[in-house]
């Protein structure tokens, strides 16, 4: 089970996240908390005429949150904003390949949520 | 013979396997299994007894009457209470403080202060502060310190005249350390104010002695202490309950009613609005008869020398930190740890990926959490069932985590 949960996509972009930090510049901050486990996500997206040009996370949070949080990132990168903005937990899971449960669902949640309150700013 | 081998085999669920693994269940803080006497004893009664308490006149109603009231009878004496008068059932912990803040909430007025701690449960620190909010009133919290004790010379500076209530945990849910209840107390009472204990972790693991804490107000769960869930106890000094107006109105705790007024009716039961949860108290009746059979002397022995044992094996593992006192001093039947580089929610789902069953996360401690400078533990927590061969087991996963992720 562990090697279903824990897929090697997760594995790696826990261990080497691609669009972890901070976003000098950024058009769009938001920050929240699973209140499950007390998790905190924080997005930070610069959007140039109606596309992301950029987006980062940052925060303390488990490997499933963190690796969607990484993969929610590079999904939204380069798409227009609305679009990006109804990115859903089927386009992370797809590209995580893992088995998550309804648990853990919250972790492949928010940083979805957090990415569209960014947007939204 | 040691306690978990003489007891093991009174448990059903621990026969399961989990994920291939014979189930190691580490999560008994959160909330503990029960023994199948207690199983058989709420399964005997709603097949024989069955009817609603008090008002009933017929033999079952008389019989459920009689094994409820036979209840408090038995939380009477494990808890070392002077009257039976002093024994309200609840819901459970958080029902039982919501109650006594409300109760004591309507007396207090603007400016009056509410001490509470650092450590404690959010189920002890939210009812407080919505009392706060809504009277005016003023919450401040007494420090931890580093080795997981409460800082008392910060409590006397604390304490004033305007103090009305000290509310405080007996046993640290994610630190395990065990409050001296009975110093607290005094102090407390020189300056005037009320207590309120949390004994959540303390009723399982602990011999209790009301006589000898002199807490006004103690309340625990059943369902940590080898009981049903849903049911719970509220001990309250009978001169300080007697003072109070109930907190919440139904049937059951009244005399006599008006449209306009009611008479209350006498105690306990002035407390206990609504029908009450009448098969838990008597599978908390078998829970407590069970741990009586034990000892709690040896029980709090048990438990605390595989704390011990967890608090050395895990401290030894390089990467690993372990919260809470010292080696060496007596603490409840909880360990928390952390494992650099990973995530307590990982950790959690790793080891259940091994059949270990431990707690993550901020255990409804937030405020400690932050003074911790974490964002959450993993902690595993021991009952009376649980076995040195188990912790060995724990240690030796822990060890392999960091290599997993
Ligand atoms: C110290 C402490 N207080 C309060 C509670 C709340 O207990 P319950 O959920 O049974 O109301 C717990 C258990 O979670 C606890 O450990």
């Amino acid at each position: 089970m562990t090697a279903v949960l824990y897929s090697d996509a997760i594995r790696e972009r826990w261990r080497r996240p691609r669009h972890r930090g901070d976003l000098p510049g950024a058009t769009g901050t938001a920050e929240d908390v699973n209140p499950l486990c007390g998790d905190r996500v924080r997005f930070a997206v610069q959007v140039n005429d109606g596309t992301v040009a950029a987006a980062r996370f940052t925060g303390d949070s488990c490997a499933i949150c963190t690796a969607s949080a990484d993969v929610t990132a590079e999904l939204a990168t380069g798409r227009p904003a609305a679009e990006a903005a109804k990115l859903g937990t089927e386009d992370v899971l797809e590209v995580l390949r893992a088995d998550v449960r309804p648990t853990r669902m919250r972790c492949v949640t928010l940083p979805l949520s957090v990415l569209g309150m960014a947007l939204a700013r | 013979m040691r306690l978990d081998e003489t007891t093991r085999g009174d448990f059903p669920i621990l026969e399961r396997v989990v994920n291939g693994r014979r189930l190691v269940y580490l999560d008994s803080a959160a909330s503990s299994q029960r023994p199948r006497t207690v199983i058989e004893a709420m399964t005997r009664y709603y097949e024989r007894s069955h009817a609603n308490v008090h008002r009933s006149i017929h033999t079952l109603g008389e019989e459920a009457t009689e094994l409820y009231e036979l209840a408090r009878d038995r939380v009477q004496r494990f808890i070392g209470a002077a009257a039976r008068e002093e024994v309200v059932f609840t819901r459970g912990t958080t029902d039982g403080l919501g109650l006594v803040a409300e109760t004591i909430g309507r007396t207090l007025r603007a400016g009056d202060e509410i001490i509470v701690t650092e450590v404690e449960h959010h189920s002890n620190l939210i009812p407080w502060q919505l009392v706060a909010r809504d009277r005016g009133a003023q919450l401040k919290a007494v420090p931890v310190l580093a080795d997981g004790s409460l800082d008392l010379q910060a409590l006397d500076r604390l304490l004033s005249p305007r103090t009305r209530v000290v509310a405080f945990a007996h046993v640290s849910n994610v630190l395990g350390t065990i409050i001296p209840v009975a110093e607290i107390v005094r102090r407390a009472r020189t300056a005037g104010a009320l207590t309120v204990v949390d004994g959540a972790q303390a009723a399982p693991h602990l011999r209790l002695d009301m006589s000898a804490l002199g807490c006004d107000f103690y309340v625990f769960s059943s369902h940590k202490m080898l009981g049903p869930t849903g049911i719970g106890v509220l001990y309250g000094r009978r001169a300080v309950l007697d003072s109070l107006e109930p907190g919440r109105g139904g049937s059951e705790m009244i005399k006599e009613v008006w449209i306009d007024h009611a008479q209350w009716n006498d105690l306990p039961w002035r407390f206990e609005p609504g029908t009450p949860p009448i098969a838990e108290a008597v599978g908390l009746t078998a829970a407590i008869e069970y741990l009586e059979k034990l000892g709690m002397d040896r029980v709090a022995e048990h438990e605390g020398a595989l704390a011990a044992r967890a608090v050395k094996g895990l401290g030894a593992l390089p990467g690993v930190r372990v919260f809470g006192p010292p080696v060496g001093v007596p603490r409840g039947a909880v360990v928390a740890f952390a494992i650099e580089g990973l995530h307590p929610h990982d950790v959690a789902a790793l080891l259940d990926a091994e059949g270990i069953a431990v707690r993550a996360g901020h255990h409804c401690a937030m405020p400690l959490m932050r003074c911790l400078g974490v964002v959450g533990t993993s902690r595993a927590s021991f009952s009376v069932y649980s076995g040195p061969d188990e912790v060995d087991v724990l240690v030796d996963a822990v060890a392999g985590l960091r290599s997993k992720l």
